[in-house]
């Protein structure tokens, strides 16, 4: 099967569909083992005590976060150079799977930060760049719904996504240019990670398992996206033809 | 090229937000006292990030109808038909923005920073960043305006859309200013990176926005 056989709509949702429930029960039996191991393996910090475990929600949502954005990146890129089809269905349905991925490591973040620095909120590099990928997500969503014409639609939310993926080097990288409270990078840097192996693994497994969660929302989501215009259309055509009675 | 120095002309001649933006941007330094007190010595200190944000906000003021006005009357669709290269039209409206926006607000800035007990050497560095950094605002705000031209209420879309480019300017503009006058910190590193900004702003803002003009009439 060829890559480019995924452009035809009706062939993608078929596939989709026969992949669901395998992708639902891999995220299912990623989520039972990573949760498992995130409360009764992995050991409470020697300072942080059990608040740590915040870390295996937080770091995986804002990791699936900037991956998110990277894959509308992506989808942009096809829209604009390859006028692949599903490429703007893509574009469209991650956006607001990002914008939760965002609230949910900003949320837990400000969770994790009152107790570990004593306030809900810093004005930090990386802090503020996540609250700026997160306004930008907020962003093309409303731009999205503010242009009726879908091709026009897809084609400048296009653009303003492609000019928006500076954030994401900005966001990987602000804890080590501007090297203020957030701490910098620990299990994806030069020379390894620096986690012990007992807090690392029930981490990898639980960012596998978001990952796997946001491969199911986001098929979901190009399927509902396609199904919603097709809709969309097939109104549109019974409209038209109340409108002009076919000529027998 | 004649026709980009027509164009020039003609919107420097219309006139654009001056005027208005002017009043609002001295509204935003009058009404700052109000809130944050008349502490002099404050207002000394945030003054500098004050000034920048008020010509920021005066430049979004009219940024929406950059092409906006062009779109509705068909001018645009002229222009796209012309053959001429989208980018240069680009390019010759937001310099005249510039001019007719940004330029009275930096003119302004002076007479502004003596409220604010802003000292010389502060208000040069003041008007040395915003001379440097207001044009990349402008072209990153060419972009929103070019993305949102179809849209009857895009002036507020258009600031979430160049929210990540302008974020970046404001703080190295205004890290820049305060790096001038407060004794430690060298000025230049900073203006060097905002000058950067500006010139990758003006390289994105004028290719994007074509584009985005292209797509959005049809």
């Amino acid at each position: 099967m060829q890559f480019i056989d995924l452009a035809n709509p009706t062939r993608f949702l078929s596939i989709s569909a026969r992949l669901m429930p395998v992708l639902i029960g891999a995220t299912l039996i990623a989520f039972a083992i990573g949760l498992y191991m995130a409360f009764f393996v992995a050991p409470p910090d020697y300072q942080q005590g059990e608040t740590v475990r915040i870390m295996f929600v937080h770091v995986p949502a804002a990791w699936l976060s900037m991956f998110c954005y990277t894959i509308m990146a992506l989808s942009a890129l096809g829209t604009l150079v390859w006028k692949h089809p599903l490429a703007d269905v893509s574009a469209k349905a991650a956006a607001p799977i990002g914008a939760v991925f965002t609230f949910i490591a900003l949320a837990t973040g400000s969770l994790w930060g009152k107790p570990m620095w004593g306030t809900w909120w810093v004005w930090d590099a990386r802090l503020t760049s996540m609250l700026v990928l997160f306004l930008m997500y907020l962003g093309l969503i409303a731009l999205w719904q503010a242009i009726d014409d879908q091709i026009a639609a897809s084609k400048l939310c296009a653009k303003v996504i492609l000019v928006g993926f500076i954030n994401i080097p900005i966001i990987k990288f602000s804890v080590d240019w501007w090297n203020t409270l957030h701490q910098p990078a620990s299990v994806m840097r030069l020379g390894g990670a620096t986690i012990h192996p007992s807090i690392l693994w029930p981490l990898l497994i639980l960012a596998l398992a978001f990952s796997l969660l946001f491969l199911v929302l986001h098929l979901a989501a190009m399927r509902t996206e396609l199904m919603r215009r097709r809709v969309h259309r097939l109104r549109r055509l019974a409209a038209d033809s109340r409108l002009q009675p076919r000529k027998a | 090229m004649t026709m980009a120095w027509a164009l020039f002309k003609r919107d420097v001649g219309l006139g654009g937000a001056g005027f208005v933006g002017l009043i609002f941007f001295l509204s935003i330094v009058t009404i700052l006292p109000f809130g944050v007190g008349p502490d002099l010595n404050l207002l000394a200190r945030i003054g500098p990030a004050i000034l920048w944000i008020g010509a920021l906000l005066s430049m979004l003021l009219g940024l929406d109808r950059l092409f906006r006005a062009d779109y509705e009357d068909g001018s645009l669709d002229l222009l796209l038909a012309s053959g001429h290269a989208m980018e240069i039209v680009v390019l010759a409206k937001v310099a005249a923005y510039w001019v007719t926006t940004a330029l009275p607000l930096i003119v302004a800035v002076p007479f502004f920073g003596f409220f604010l007990n802003l000292e010389p050497p502060a208000i040069g560095a003041l008007v040395a960043t915003l001379l440097a950094g207001t044009p990349g605002l402008a072209f990153a705000g060419a972009i929103g305006a070019a993305v949102t031209v179809s849209l009857p209420r895009g002036g507020m879309l258009l600031a979430v859309v160049i929210l990540p480019i302008c974020v970046p300017i404001l703080i190295f503009g205004v890290s820049a200013t305060l790096a001038a006058y407060t004794d430690p910190d060298p000025f230049l590193p900073p203006f060097a990176i905002l000058l950067a900004l500006t010139l990758f702003s003006a390289v994105i803002g004028l290719f994007v926005a074509a584009s985005a003009l292209r797509a959005s009439s049809r």
